[in-house]
């Protein structure tokens, strides 16, 4: 399995034709105390940049895009009763959602862990 | 989130020279361009040792959060949060009928105050409009140079205020705003265990009042009161000594520096309206739920700007009225949310966000009178969806104010 990571902070691990998404730790930290994760219905189609979900801290909330193209083929519904899973495991079980792929080819301009962390340390 | 705006500074400084009237601080208006870059409060550096993270707020680098809005949130609620709110504006006024003068300026009782005594009201434009909400006091023991009266008013529209006021105020009265004095809040319900152990003094302080106090040589203004609905204080003192002060508070155990999104969340929940959001030019004193500022005899005498507003909202009611809303389920509403009643639109939300004390989200919106009931059953629009709101009573979580010695 590979992690792939984006400028948006989401992090992307592929295992054959699907894709799990999350948000980072760093993301989890900046947003601060997440209390509400709005997911999308399985089933849907995304392309790539789509709004695809929303994280809701005490102050405010943000969108999370689609990293790739894909459709949903399951999202995490333990974030349902427990959102603050995004602040304690952000990179495992905070995980958002499963995308089928649509486009392998779209991974390839994503980074690894080492591009993403000098990436964030710049920020 | 935006600077002070220039042209109210320019504003500021042409009425000061027209009028001839003293102004303290740095007027150095030589800099011409559309934004003032942030500037530092005396607290600065303090903040962002103690690992804050800081955002522009009122045209201030200021603390959002050092640990985390819900842990300071929760440490508020059960022991004391230090806020720095030195962003806000002091202001005194003395001078031959001063009281008549700010009885022209504010709808409250202002020959009624007593020394030592606090009260909260409101600058109304001609339209009987909300320009900012403040706290005022009457001062006494040589405070602050022998000044009459002690006003707190909002940060961003501190400028705004003073050039209102300056306009309205005769040549008699003078107003001084202190920009060399810093502002710390201390709340929660060991806020007067804490202080007292510095300054034992001040435990015989009941809410709303105030006095003068010194410790190690320092003079503090110090009210009980806040913006939080818990026990507490508002400590004003020289930008010099805040530093000490704040270090000294934070060294007791039950003290926490505390950010600005958890004063955001705690005032939410004591229903206090925040300038600027659930109060605006746009709407009036009686609408916001605020008609206890207004005492009996300036709704009958009269005699303030705004005054045929109030009047003829206290008559015919008002158009729409400010409330409390409980959301059902977890998705936050917030600020600029509309509110329907079936396909009618009938309100917005102007403050909204998870209560990490009340465990759910909660929101204050403006909604027309017919639906602005207790218990009336409305909807709220986010994001395309329906969430269902329920107008309930506010505080959302009961004052804890500390109303007798």
């Amino acid at each position: 399995m590979s992690r792939y990571f984006t400028d948006e902070h989401e992090w992307i691990d592929v295992a054959g034709e699907i894709a799990t998404v999350g948000i980072t730790d760093y993301a989890q930290e900046q947003l601060g105390d997440i209390v509400f994760v709005e997911l999308p219905a399985e089933g849907t189609s995304f392309e790539k940049g789509d709004d695809a979900a929303v994280v809701e801290s005490v102050k405010a909330a943000s969108d999370v895009y689609a990293p790739i193209s894909g459709e949903v083929v399951e999202t995490n519904s333990a974030l349902e009763d427990e959102p603050a899973l995004v602040n304690s495991d952000a990179e495992e079980d905070g995980w958002f959602f499963k995308l089928r792929i649509a486009d392998a080819s779209e991974l390839e301009g994503l980074m690894n862990e080492a591009a993403y962390k000098k990436f964030v340390a710049s920020l | 989130m935006h600077g002070v705006r220039l042209r109210t500074r320019v504003c500021v400084a042409l009425l000061l020279a027209r009028k001839g009237r003293h102004m303290s601080g740095n007027d150095d208006i030589a800099h011409i361009e559309e934004e003032l870059p942030l500037q530092d409060l005396p607290l600065d550096a303090w903040h962002r040792v103690r690992g804050a993270r800081m955002v522009g707020f009122a045209g201030y680098h200021m603390p959002i959060q050092y640990e985390g809005i819900m842990a300071e949130h929760a440490w508020t609620r059960e022991h004391a949060g230090l806020f720095d709110v030195s962003h806000m504006g002091q202001l005194t006024f003395s001078g031959d009928g001063v009281d008549e003068a700010l009885e022209h300026l504010l709808p409250s009782d202002i020959k009624g105050l007593k020394p030592f005594r606090q009260r909260y009201s409101m600058l109304l434009d001609e339209e009987g409009g909300i320009l900012d909400d403040l706290m005022v006091s009457r001062l006494g023991g040589g405070a602050f140079d022998g000044a009459d009266i002690y006003m707190v008013v909002n940060g961003a529209t501190k400028y705004d205020d003073i050039g209102w006021m300056i306009e309205h105020l005769p040549d008699e009265v003078v107003m001084n705003h202190m920009d060399e004095q810093a502002l710390l809040a201390l709340q929660g319900p060991e806020a007067g265990e804490a202080l007292a152990s510095l300054i034992p003094e001040t435990a015989d302080l009941i809410f709303m009042q105030s006095g003068p106090f010194v410790w190690r040589g320092v003079p503090l203004w110090i009210s009980r009161s806040g913006y939080t609905g818990e026990d507490g204080f508002e400590i004003s003192v020289p930008a010099g000594d805040v530093t000490l002060l704040a270090d000294a508070l934070c060294d007791l155990p039950q003290v926490k520096p505390i950010g600005l999104g958890a004063r955001d969340s705690l005032r939410l929940e004591a229903g206090l309206p925040l300038y600027g959001h659930d109060l605006t030019p746009a709407v009036s004193t009686i609408g916001a739920d605020l008609g206890f500022a207004i005492q009996k005899r300036r709704r009958e005498e009269g005699g303030f700007i705004g005054h045929a507003r109030v009047m003829k909202e206290l008559a015919d009611g008002p158009g729409s009225r400010r409330v409390g809303l409980k959301i059902e389920g977890r998705l936050p509403a917030r600020e600029g949310a509309a509110i329907y009643a079936g396909d009618v639109l009938v309100g917005e939300v102007t403050s909204g966000g998870f209560a990490p004390t009340v465990g759910a989200p909660i929101a204050m919106g403006w909604v027309s009178l017919p639906h602005a009931g207790l218990g009336e059953a409305l909807e709220i629009e986010v994001r395309g969806k329906r969430i269902a709101a329920t107008v309930a009573p506010m505080p959302f979580v009961p004052h804890r104010y500390r109303r007798k010695a």
